[in-house]
């Protein structure tokens, strides 16, 4: 049993995450504890969800600078309209759901549409995003409402007391659907086959511009999700928070084994590169003695890895090919 | 007949690409269309494929008329096409790439098991082994040209065009090719097959169709059509037309000292090694049908791509020659066959383009005073008749043929030793084409030493002291003095090539 | 010079305009005072904040130029300061200071270079690395404080005054002259053009790609250095998790207002210094015009979104199409070669 090269990303993103957890639990047995687990699920819950988003965005060779604007303008929207309106939260998340999934439609629209960058018309909408949640308010606006205490709360106690909160499942649920939606319907064929190569895809009968809405506006529903799950971890909304979560997940992303031009790679290597980058976290607060910054240098030079691995996959397939 | 065309015209502003086309194509048998650069093949099959809309003249796929207006409705009428450049995905699996579209789904959801049976049930009867799960892109180009052979077959199943599907296959993938085509033959499909290499067109095809200029000029059984009559046909030429050839000194040129030495140059899979030696002052041509290695010997001698073996020397010692840049050095010059990706900066100016080569090498801190680039750029505007408003004017908005001039005058500003021209005077009108003839002359007078690459011979036989001959990425043979002629030429390319004989 | 100007002119436009909107709300806006040996008032102020997006702007265009992008400068701004910062604690003066951050940027712009000329990963991709990463290291540096600084030279650099003018204001304006001279007055400008609309034919006609390729984003990661030490002189200390925060987008911006494509090609550094003071600009207007500052923004992502439909290769293509249309011509003859 041979194993196909497909997979060799997978693997080395998911190896690379059992080696990090070997020498953590080597060095702090108890970080092997459902405890740590639960709180890594929590911890990491809102960007493991804007990844997968933004995972099959790059699939398709684009890119979405929007997601981190998008979350900080979910919690603000919120926010606000539980302060201001008799709304039930259930309604409000439906609204805000249906807004930022508009959102990204459009933007993949004026992608198509204009024939630009992504990367360009999706910086117009991160400030966009970002000076809408402005618009809203400008302050921390705290949530209260006894459904989030509900919804903060809710969790299933683990055997070794570790919690499996209810955002941390939700989390798991957004990438297994994720996954399907990638990898079994003809939707996301279409996405790699975008990333493949758009001329080429054309002439196998994948509507481009269809496809390309679809796309942002699946990134904008989950940059959405997103920021109700990050409304619930805070308990607040704030304009400024989240700066620079999209390229954290297009980090989780790359690490987690797609390739950066688009067209290969999947959806659950996304959540072990969420977890990996969770786990240096985890690992520098236990130690206690290292500073914070080591997690940037690290993830950094993960980043570097696996765009040289990926660099060299590539030369080895063109030289067999 | 399965697909009939009948006096097919399609024009483009100034050219008529195809004039009153008829063409037949039988169920079960193999149809070779043949024809050189401009001759309308590729707008016949792109009229076929709904690529292009016709302008008049009529198909009919099994007696029915047809005019299908993108190529998935070409597809659905069952006119399939796989082209030299496999159209599929390589991030993809096989099983994917053949069932994409129409992937077999349970609740919804694409079943994987279901669609590698399906992809293994389409590859039946191709005399493929192999593991349908994984990327397209790591098998071979002859196993991906054959599975988008058997994507093609299951989506479209009545007729079949393979655009140069062999250009990039060895010897023994062809023959692995040409099994399922015949196979596919067989079984009652129709079969265009576009093709530069005519030892395949006779290996496998029943008859074929030359165009020329837009016409169609004979159809034919393979079988009663010798090789050196199909040349002639492809070239527009019967070999017993004396040619008035061209006075040309070859006696001086022979007795000029030679300036560089080119030996054992070659590149695996490219050109097989080559000898060349260059005199001062001499153009020599380089003949050969398309596809047959001019353009990649001019690419290894300048340098754009890097040869895996061989020397350079000239009366100094060795050259060299391993990037564009070293071969500028060395005293090279290259106007290459593509003038839009290869030649001309499409937004800096005539007179940027004109220097830039020049500027290149004096190193950015040299810059050439403005007004000896005005200078520069007027002089070649009037010394080559450019037809430009100005030199201010972007070149990408020249017409094709006053950008090629431009090219030339970016090299010829550069008085190289050796200048190498692959295709000058293609898509270029009459009279600027003598006139190219005549710069080539006056360069050469002033000591200058040319390479000419060009699939117009009589253009060669007018310009070149000596002439070597290309067959299948191979340099056959070198006409020199009374052969230099266009028959002998055509001959050349025509002689059966003994160790490929013996081979196959 | 007429030639410069007509490429300006739209830029310049937009800048007149936006004063006398903004002057409108806040008639003193153009008003300048002059006392105890300093000039002062709103334009003075835009001139002086403005100084690090514009020094930005300078390298950005070069490198957008070559088909590129450089997402890293607002973090080689934090390195850089970090650097100086660190070199005047320890003791080594402002001279050796200035050095040593022009040094870092050096090498931050080389590293970036490298990746992309060399081991050619995507400029969006390569620059992320340093981006992300870089903080960590500028952190590093500073050991995670705010390391303040007293040096009264170095300070001078961001908060002095020359003339009655800011010292950055000198600083900046000196780099774009700079700059713009050393593309124009050599051949180097017209080099970095050729490569960046056809790299492979300006590489056939003997241009150097590799080596112009690391040298644009060295002229990025020094662009960013100055930038660096004028943020941390301005502050007195430097600040590794919010020097330059965000200012490559602000950057990247300003290239693009400045009517250079982002497609590559022809540049002019003075209409993207122009574009960076069309964006300081908006920053203080709405503040002086009494508007919240949310409305920052939103403000800016309508200019993008303009220039954007400007820009784009579609829209001309709609134009053109439809004058084709009108003028009933046929479409285009193909290119001869039947293999690709």
């Amino acid at each position: 049993m041979t194993v196909n090269p497909r997979l060799y990303p997978l693997l080395a993103t998911i190896g690379i995450f059992v080696v990090a957890y070997i020498v953590c639990w080597l060095q702090f047995p108890y970080m092997l504890s459902t405890r740590v687990a639960g709180n890594l699920l929590t911890d990491n819950a809102y960007l493991g969800i804007v990844a997968v988003g933004m995972t099959l965005v790059i699939l398709s060779g684009g890119i979405d600078l929007s997601v981190g604007s998008v979350i900080a303008f979910s919690g603000v929207f919120i926010a606000v309209m539980l302060r201001d309106t008799g709304l039930h939260p259930l309604l409000v998340f439906a609204l805000l759901l249906a807004v930022t999934t508009a959102f990204g439609a459009a933007m993949g629209a004026v992608i198509h549409g204009l024939a630009m960058p992504a990367f360009i018309v999706t910086l117009a909408g991160m400030f966009l995003a970002r000076g809408a949640s402005y618009m809203l308010t400008i302050e921390s606006v705290p949530i209260a409402h006894p459904f989030y205490d509900l919804l903060k709360d809710a969790y299933w106690l683990m055997p070794g007391k570790g919690r499996l909160t209810l955002i941390g499942v939700l989390m798991l649920v957004a990438v297994a659907a994720g996954a399907l939606i990638a990898h079994r319907t003809r939707f996301g064929a279409q996405v790699f086959a975008i990333g493949g190569g758009e001329q080429t895809a054309r002439l196998m009968g994948v509507r481009v511009g269809a496809t390309t809405v679809g796309i942002y506006a699946f990134s904008g529903f989950m940059a959405g999700l997103s920021g109700i799950v990050f409304s619930i971890y805070t308990g607040s909304g704030y304009p400024l928070a989240t700066v620079g979560t999209e390229l954290t997940a297009i980090a989780a992303v790359v690490i987690g084994g797609t390739l950066l031009t688009g067209g290969a790679g999947y959806v659950v290597g996304t959540l072990f590169g969420v977890l990996t980058m969770g786990l240096i976290q985890t690992y520098i607060v236990f130690d206690g003695t290292l500073s914070s910054w080591w997690t940037k240098i690290v993830i950094g030079v993960l980043l570097l890895l696996f765009i040289l691995l990926q660099r060299g996959l590539l030369r080895v397939t063109a030289l067999r090919a | 007949m399965l697909l009939t065309i009948r006096s097919l015209s399609k024009s483009f502003p100034g050219t008529r690409a195809l004039d009153a086309v008829d063409f037949d194509l039988a169920a079960g048998e193999v149809h070779a269309l043949l024809g050189e650069n401009g001759a309308g093949k590729s707008t016949l099959i792109k009229c076929l494929t709904g690529a292009y809309s016709r302008d008049a003249g009529e198909i009919r796929l099994d007696g029915a008329p047809v005019s299908p207006a993108s190529t998935s409705e070409a597809q659905e009428l069952g006119i399939g096409t796989v082209y030299q450049e496999v159209n599929l995905l390589p991030n993809l699996t096989v099983a994917q790439n053949l069932t994409f579209g129409r992937e077999p789904r349970r609740f919804g959801l694409i079943d994987g098991r279901a669609q590698a049976d399906m992809a293994r049930e389409m590859l039946r009867g191709y005399g493929l082994d192999i593991d349908v799960t994984r990327d397209l892109g790591s098998y071979s180009v002859a196993v991906q040209q054959v599975v988008a052979i058997a994507r093609a077959v299951a989506l479209s199943g009545k007729v079949l065009i393979l655009d140069e599907p062999t250009a990039s296959l060895d010897a023994a993938e062809v023959r692995m090719l040409f099994d399922v085509v015949r196979d596919l033959r067989d079984r009652g499909l129709g079969i265009v097959f576009v093709s530069h290499f005519l030892d395949q067109v006779f290996e496998l095809c029943d008859r074929l169709t030359v165009l020329r200029n837009g016409q169609k000029i004979t159809t034919e059984r393979v079988a009663d059509l010798d090789r050196v009559k199909l040349i002639g046909h492809m070239l527009g030429r019967e070999l017993d037309d004396a040619i008035e050839t061209a006075e040309h000194s070859p006696a001086a040129a022979q007795e000029a000292p030679e300036i560089l030495r080119f030996e054992g140059i070659g590149r695996a899979g490219v050109v097989a090694p080559f000898d060349l030696s260059v005199r001062r002052g001499e153009v020599i041509g380089l003949a050969g049908l398309l596809g047959s290695g001019r353009t990649e010997s001019a690419e290894l001698l300048f340098g754009v791509r890097t040869a895996q073996t061989g020397t350079a020397r000239d009366a100094d010692g060795p050259v060299a020659h391993a990037t564009p840049r070293e071969a500028v050095r060395a005293g090279f010059g290259f106007a290459p066959e593509d003038r839009k990706t290869d030649g001309i900066v499409a937004d800096l100016s005539v007179r940027e383009n004109i220097i830039l080569a020049m500027q290149a090498r004096r190193g950015w801190t040299r810059p050439i005073p403005r007004a000896e680039q005005a200078r520069l750029a007027d002089e070649y505007i009037a010394k080559l008749d450019i037809r430009t408003s100005d030199a201010e004017k972007p070149i990408g908005e020249l017409s094709g043929g006053n950008q090629q001039k431009v090219v030339l005058a970016r090299w010829l500003a550069m008085n190289p030793r050796f200048l190498i021209l692959d295709e000058p005077t293609r898509g270029i009108d009459v009279g600027a084409h003598a006139e190219i003839l005549r710069l080539i002359r006056d360069m050469t007078d002033a000591g200058m030493s040319m390479l000419v690459i060009s699939s117009e011979f009589d253009e060669l036989v007018a310009a070149a002291d000596r002439i070597v001959v290309l067959r299948d990425r191979r340099h056959t043979r070198e006409l020199t003095g009374a052969e230099v002629a266009t028959d002998e030429i055509v001959r050349a390319i025509a002689a059966a090539d003994p160790r490929e004989a013996a081979a196959s | 010079m007429t030639r410069t100007l007509r490429r300006i002119l739209p830029q310049i436009l937009t800048l007149a305009v936006l004063v006398a909107l903004v002057s409108l709300f806040f008639p003193q806006f153009l008003s300048v005072d002059y006392q105890g040996g300093r000039l002062s008032g709103p334009v003075i102020d835009v001139l002086k904040r403005g100084a690090p997006v514009a020094l930005l702007a300078v390298g950005m265009t070069l490198v957008i130029a070559t088909r590129g992008i450089d997402l890293s400068v607002g973090t080689i701004m934090a390195i850089t300061g970090a650097t100086a910062a660190w070199a005047l604690a320890s003791g080594w003066g402002a001279a050796a200071a200035v050095l040593l951050a022009l040094m870092a940027g050096l090498a931050c712009g080389v590293w970036n270079g490298c990746l992309v000329a060399l081991i050619g990963i995507q400029p969006i991709v390569a620059t992320l690395i340093l981006m992300t990463s870089g903080r960590g290291i500028a952190q590093l540096i500073t050991e995670g404080r705010i390391l303040t600084f007293t040096d009264p030279g170095f300070a001078w650099l961001g908060s002095g005054i020359l003339l009655g003018l800011p010292v950055p204001v000198y600083i900046w304006v000196g780099t774009a002259i700079a700059v713009a001279l050393l593309m124009r007055r050599t051949a180097l400008g017209l080099l970095v053009e050729s490569i960046g609309i056809n790299r492979s034919a300006s590489a056939l006609a003997g241009i150097n790609a590799t080596v112009l390729l690391i040298a644009v984003y060295v002229a990025s990661g020094l662009c960013a250095a100055l930038a660096g030490i004028i943020a941390t002189a301005d502050i007195r200390g430097a600040d590794a998790n919010n020097a330059g925060l965000w200012l490559e987008l602000d950057a990247i911006l300003a290239v693009v207002i400045g009517g250079n494509s982002l497609l590559g090609g022809r540049f002019s550094v003075a209409a993207s210094v122009l574009g960076a003071m069309i964006i300081q600009t908006i920053d203080t207007g709405i503040l002086l015009a009494g508007f919240p500052s949310e409305y920052n923004l939103v403000i800016k992502a309508g200019l993008v979104l303009m220039v954007l439909l400007v820009q784009s290769p579609n829209l001309a293509g709609h134009w053109y199409a439809l004058r084709r249309h009108v003028r009933r011509r046929r479409e285009p003859a193909p290119s001869d070669r039947s293999a690709p």
